[in-house]
């Protein structure tokens, strides 16, 4: 019994609430009265993500794509589509005033492009033949056997690759210091100690498709003239470490890695090197120091390891989407790749989608992609009918950037004129319930415990900042402490010694210039209106209101709501931890929150 | 195998995009990709497998291939599959959990039929081009 | 030397290729402000505050780390770096307890002196101190953690000039802070006592442990003969204490300031070291002429001992058993000398003006430091200590007349006080060694071979036919460099490399000691060892075996070197010490 069709029909919650349940039993009766049940099959899906213009249907193998279906539309599909092979035309999605009938050609599907997650979720990665299937080691074999050392930076500069672990430091340039300078041994080193709160492209990137990494390593290694490498990973992602150890074992076997690759008089191997998880060793200097066993401190550039890195010798360092990228750039050429992105940043970013966000996940975007884009289409929007707030980008480095900025397109240099950045590629979304005191106080957080204590402005800095919010958030802040931010954030950014320094304030600063109507309001008002700072909310009963169930006193954790049966209840404020649970549980709106 | 040289090179990857496109033509095998990241893994991915392995061993089918991949990127669906059989739409399921691994070997690969409410159809396979 | 242009607030100026910017512009007194800077280290670019730009550049560099580039304008002072400095410089403030008046280092305070000239009135920020406890307890040196900057400049002493790597960063952020590694008491580490830590920290946060209260304890007590000693380095360097310049002869004033203490009798160091060459020049001709373990190596500096007994306890034969020359002192004023005033050793009160913290802990490294029957020295002061005592005693130091040392342990030879400059023990013993291997003596008694501030030197002397080859290494991080040499050589069965090595812990010898007065970079070195030079110089003798008072005690009291007496009174052994003893 071979199904001709499949109706999917999406069962989202936006979808549900807009009716996907009736549509289904809709099309389900149809097919039943136009007796082609047989045929077909009925489909309730997950969420399609495109939920503004749902509920959706969509017919296979026709890939027809109907959107903003009712359920009085079902007939029409089932006897159209269905029964005579017609697409519904009124019903298919429309856009720029044209009809499209695929749902590859909707823009929602082309928002994404996968050039550094090309194999991941495809391949098994543990697999060198699927690899190699899905030209992997292409670009080594034209590395090795038709571009010398300057072909390959010069094909690096055509394709525009700047670095992707942050700064955007142009790629080309790095290997070409590397390779012009004279030195007896050269290291090619990968960065995969990712730490930003939020994102783990790199951890998906390293366990999905570790070959990418291997080869570009590689490929780096004969451009700049090194033979040794290694891929400082954090001991947090002993799937990646495992996954790398297999590839890398594979690789050698192969002869693609170690003595002579395939045949030639160019030798490569890299060994694993772990982190202990500090995010400072992020920071190249800080990594190479830590590779090296000692403590994993930042040392003042200039000399840029690409001419005095690991253990003093000229040093290749690129994070591992940089280097996922590279294979390709070098198998399609650098024209091929700047086709992709902007004018001043060429190609794809992984983000790592979190936070209050309907499809959190892992996305590769070309360079350019607005916000909105992101956010709304391919993240489907802010669950719960919750209004935006706003996205921090760059994770504690970054800053947030709100609805003003949903248009702005996504790439190095708008990110930094916007005063956020482009950081690894966590995107971390916030919605109305989100304070903004409390979001920068969680960076600063963060910060002050990675920071690895060397240098004055980010140690104490960071502290202070923290110390500061903490004021805020407990109304205890005045109003010359944003003064005192500012200050601080002024000189940590322009004194600190590397890039955590530099960017921990850019959180905070972010906020107070974003959102300093909010910040005001905890000072002056002594409110926090999400009510996220615990310390500002009240919660009371309202005496009139209360009718003495008992439930909130059972539900309190602390035990500091007492009454009598059919008394109204009083909440001890002195031992009240304000969690909410009787407000929550209250039937009769008899707590007041504020 | 022994260390390649430039040619055994070619030759393994022509062998092994022969074999793919073979395997997609001739009608035979399904594959199930079980999104194996450290984000499925979490999410029961591994148990996932393991059903899957059982139910197909039960149901005496040897003709599919289960193998095992990186992050789909669909996070916020984990444990995440997709499966590819001919005939039928490529088709991603998510949250899949032991029950629903169990439906997808018997309804989708032996009834050829889709497993109802775990069908996500936002795949890496219409993304990726 | 090659030279570059550059300009420094658009001022063109020249100078030397790969000079840092902090450097370039102090050649044109522009004073860019640093903490944690320090001449004898690499840049550390940790406080901030040495901030600078570049003409074109929206950054600030670090003028401490970043070397000037041909044709740049540098920034170095601006209404914006000076707000970031500011900033900077509060922060740092509001994490240093406000303790200024009775810290050890008030009025010499790195910190205290940038917030001055900052004209710092008030911290905006809240004060809070890192609240640990003080680790007292090596007898030498005292962290006080409350009051570090995290400058890093101990560690990366103890680290890059010392190789002992007692102290370093434990914990991050805010937490972090200097110590031994998991945590242990520093007199359960490999701390070496060198004091280099303490002489280069810019606060109050590691110091040397303050005993002028025991020394004016023992001058009030009646029954006390107090008798101080006091070491060649100290004469170079004390002047600047009072405003002199470092070299700068004051041994004796230091007299006369000791007597206006109320000291009983003062004695000199030198006077030891003539004897230490008497002595272990003796055991080095010994050990030449009758087929004993050589290289010979020297023993007078006890961080080094310390240092080998941890970290080379495999040299312990090669040790030179005869003691330092403090403990030489010690001893003869305990014994000799208190039998010609005809007291009891246990009313002797023996103090040694030193240069070092290490000494402090000498006086009670084991048992042989109680030869006379008693604890042959009593109290070390250092440098500092001692200059703060004048202070304290209202003694115009510039103001005193010279006198001269007490008899008859007193007087010197110029050897005697080279002994306080790297180099100077090994051309002391040359001097002597030469008279005792050849029976004639040296022409010319100034061995430049030995002389210098290389790291290690190497080189050859000729015993009139005889070449003796001797290595010099300062700064502990240069000996393994010759040890290896030894150990090397011997794991082969190969003739040693060098007859004699002598090495100091500290860069320089002890007129860069730990205990000397703040302030110490190769600049203030050169000053001091030129001083001792000119010492060495303008001495009538500059053998020690020519030194009358060394003859003399030989002849009443020793015997000879080597002798049954010598051995129990000038000599001792030394054992093997485990780096963590917790």
């Amino acid at each position: 019994m071979a199904v001709k069709n499949y109706v999917l029909v999406c069962g989202g919650s936006a979808c549900e609430s807009a009716k996907g349940n009736e549509i289904y039993k809709s099309l389900l009766h149809q097919a039943e009265n136009q007796g082609v049940s047989s045929d077909l099959q009925i489909v309730k899906t997950g969420c399609f993500g495109f939920c503004e213009k749902g509920p959706i249907v969509k017919v296979l193998p026709d890939e027809a794509f109907y959107v903003e279906v009712k359920p009085e539309d079902a007939e029409e599909i089932i006897s159209e589509n269905i029964v005579k092979g017609r697409m519904v035309d009124r019903l298919l999605y429309k856009e720029d005033s044209k009809a499209e009938f695929k749902a590859e050609d909707i823009k929602f599907y082309q928002k994404q492009e996968r050039i550094v997650l090309r194999n991941c979720g495809l391949i098994d990665p543990e697999s060198i033949d699927e690899y190699i299937a899905r030209d992997g080691y292409l670009g080594l074999e034209k590395a090795l056997f038709e571009m010398s050392s300057d072909d390959i930076v010069n094909e690096l500069k055509k394709s525009g690759l700047r670095g992707r672990g942050g700064a955007g430091f142009p790629t080309s340039l790095k290997w070409s210091f590397t390779q012009r300078v004279e030195s007896d041994q050269k290291y090619v080193v990968c960065n995969a100690d990712e730490g930003d709160p939020g994102a783990y492209m790199d951890r998906a990137t390293l366990e999905g498709d570790p070959h990418s990494v291997i080869e570009a390593m590689i490929i780096a290694g004969k451009c700049v003239g090194a033979d040794k490498g290694a891929i400082y990973i954090r001991a947090e992602y002993p799937l990646a470490i495992h996954r790398l150890e297999i590839a890398m074992a594979q690789a050698r076997e192969k002869g693609l890695m170690g003595e002579n690759i395939l045949g030639t008089d160019f030798s490569f191997d890299l060994e694993i090197r772990l982190g202990a998880g500090a995010f400072v060793c992020g920071e190249e200097t800080a990594l190479l120091a830590s590779i090296e066993g000692k403590r994993g401190m930042p040392i003042p550039k200039p000399p840029f390891p690409a001419v005095k890195g690991l253990f003093g010798k000229p040093t290749v360092i690129n994070n591992v989407e940089t280097f996922a990228n590279i294979p390709v750039i070098i198998s399609k050429g650098g024209d091929w790749f700047a086709e992709y992105g902007t004018e001043g940043s060429k190609g794809t970013k992984v983000f790592a989608l979190t936070g209050k966000i309907k499809n959190s996940g892992l996305i590769e975007v070309p360079m350019g992609t607005t916000l909105r884009e992101i956010v709304f289409d391919i993240g489907g929007g802010i669950p719960g009918g919750k209004k935006f707030k706003g996205v921090q980008t760059g994770g504690p480095s970054g800053g947030v950037l709100t609805d003003e900025f949903l248009d702005t397109p996504i790439d190095f240099d708008s990110l930094l004129a916007v005063g956020s950045m482009m950081g690894s590629g966590g995107m971390i979304v916030m919605d109305e319930d989100d304070c903004m005191v409390d979001v920068a106080k969680f960076y600063l957080d963060f910060c002050v415990e990675e920071s690895c204590g060397k240098c004055a402005p980010c140690r104490i800095g960071t502290k202070k900042l923290y110390e500061i919010l903490e004021k805020i958030s407990q109304g205890k802040g005045e109003m010359d402490d944003l003064d005192k931010m500012r200050d601080m954030g002024a000189a940590m950014k322009k004194a600190s010694l590397c890039g955590l320094g530099q960017t921990a304030p850019n959180p905070v600063l972010s906020v107070l210039n974003t959102f300093e109507e909010e910040v005001l309001e905890h000072i002056q008002g002594g409110k926090c209106r999400s009510g996220k700072c615990k310390d500002l909310v009240q919660y009371t009963v309202i005496e009139d209101k209360c009718i003495g169930c008992t439930v909130c006193a059972r539900k309190c954790p602390v035990n500091c709501i007492s009454g009598e049966r059919k008394v109204a209840h009083v909440i001890d404020q002195s031992s009240c931890v304000k969690c909410g649970a009787c407000y929550d549980s209250c039937k009769f709106g008899a707590i007041l929150v504020s | 195998m022994s260390k390649m040289t430039l040619e055994d090179l070619r030759k393994l990857r022509e062998t092994k995009k022969q074999e793919a496109a073979q395997r997609d033509s001739d009608g035979k095998d399904s594959l199930i990709i079980v999104g194996m990241g450290t984000c499925g893994i979490a999410a029961g991915a591994k148990d996932v497998l393991d059903v899957m392995l059982d139910e197909l061993k039960k149901a005496g089918n040897d003709n599919v291939i289960i193998r095992q991949a990186g992050c789909m990127g669909l996070c916020h669906v984990e444990p995440t599959i997709e499966v590819r059989t001919p005939g039928m739409p490529d088709t991603i399921y998510g949250k899949v959990d032991a029950k629903v691994a169990k439906d997808i070997v018997n309804i989708h690969i032996i009834d050829r039929k889709l497993v109802n409410e775990h069908v996500y159809d936002k795949p890496a396979a219409d993304i990726i081009k | 030397m090659e030279t570059v242009e550059i300009k420094i607030n658009g001022k063109p100026v020249q100078v030397e290729k790969g000079m840092t910017i902090l450097k370039a512009a102090l050649t044109d007194e522009v004073k860019i402000p640093a903490l944690c800077a320090h001449d004898d280290l690499d840049p550390w670019a940790a406080c901030g505050l040495c901030v600078c730009k570049v003409e074109g550049s929206p950054k600030m560099v670090r003028a401490c780390a970043t070397e000037v580039v041909e044709g740049q304008n540098y920034i170095t002072h601006d209404p914006e770096l000076m707000k970031v400095r500011r900033t900077t410089l509060e922060m740092i403030l509001a994490n240093h307890p406000q303790e200024c008046l009775t810290c050890g280092r008030n009025t010499t305070c790195e910190l205290q002196d940038l917030s001055a000239d900052f004209g710092i009135r008030e911290i905006p920020y809240d004060v809070d101190i890192h609240e640990l406890e003080k680790d007292d307890s090596t007898p030498a040196i005292i962290l006080d953690p409350r009051k570090c900057v995290n400058c890093g400049r101990c560690a990366n002493v103890c680290q890059q000039l010392q190789n002992v790597w007692a102290l370093e960063f434990l914990e991050r952020g805010h937490k972090t802070r200097m110590a031994p590694a998991a945590g242990v008491l520093l007199n359960e580490s490999p701390c070496i006592k060198c004091g280099q830590c303490s002489a280069h920290c810019p606060v109050g946060a590691i110091y040397e442990k303050d005993e002028t209260k025991q020394f004016m304890k023992a001058i009030r007590d009646e029954s006390k003969h107090v008798s101080v000693q006091i070491a060649p380095a100290v004469r170079v360097a004390l002047g600047e204490a009072f405003g002199m310049e470092p070299g700068e002869l004051v041994t004796g004033k230091i007299y006369a300031a000791l007597r206006k203490l109320g000291v009983d009798s003062v004695f000199d160091t030198n006077f030891a070291a003539d004897l230490t060459i008497m002595e272990e020049g003796s055991e080095l001709v010994d050990r030449i002429k009758n087929g004993g373990l050589l290289p010979q190596i020297t023993s007078c500096c006890p961080a080094w001992t310390d240092y080998m007994e941890k970290y080379a306890n495999d040299m312990i034969p090669h040790f030179s058993t005869a003691k330092s020359p403090m403990m030489m002192q010690g001893v003869v004023t305990k014994t000799y000398y208190a039998e010609k005033i005809k007291t009891p050793a246990k009313d002797m009160f023996t103090v040694a003006i030193m240069p070092c913290t290490a000494k402090k802990y000498e006086i009670t490294r084991d048992d042989n430091m109680w030869s006379s029957g008693e604890q042959d020295m009593d109290l070390v002061l250092t440098t500092r200590e001692f200059a703060r005592l004048i202070k304290s005693s209202g003694i115009c130091f510039g103001c005193l007349d010279d006198e001269k040392a007490d008899s008859p342990i007193g007087d010197y030879s110029g050897a005697g006080t080279i002994f306080g400059v790297t180099g100077g023990v090994m051309e002391a013993a040359v001097r002597t060694a030469y008279k005792l291997v050849t029976e004639k003596e040296l022409d010319d008694v100034n061995i430049h071979a030995v002389r210098g501030m290389d790291g290690v030197r190497k080189g050859s002397v000729d015993f009139d036919g005889t070449e003796i080859k001797v290595a010099v290494a300062h700064g502990m991080v240069h000996v393994e460099e010759i040890l290896n040499e030894v150990r090397e050589a011997k794991a082969k069965g190969e003739p040693v490399p060098y007859h004699f090595i002598e090495v100091m812990a500290c860069r320089g010898g002890c007129i860069a000691g730990g205990g000397q007065p703040y302030g110490t970079n190769d600049e203030v070195r050169a000053k001091r060892v030129a001083g001792i030079y000119n010492d060495d110089e303008k001495s009538v003798v500059r053998k020690s075996h020519e030194n009358p008072e060394i003859v003399q005690i030989y002849k009443d009291y020793l015997g000879e070197p080597m002798s049954h007496k010598s051995h129990e009174l000038l000599h001792t052994k030394y054992q093997l010490r485990p780096l963590y003893s917790k």
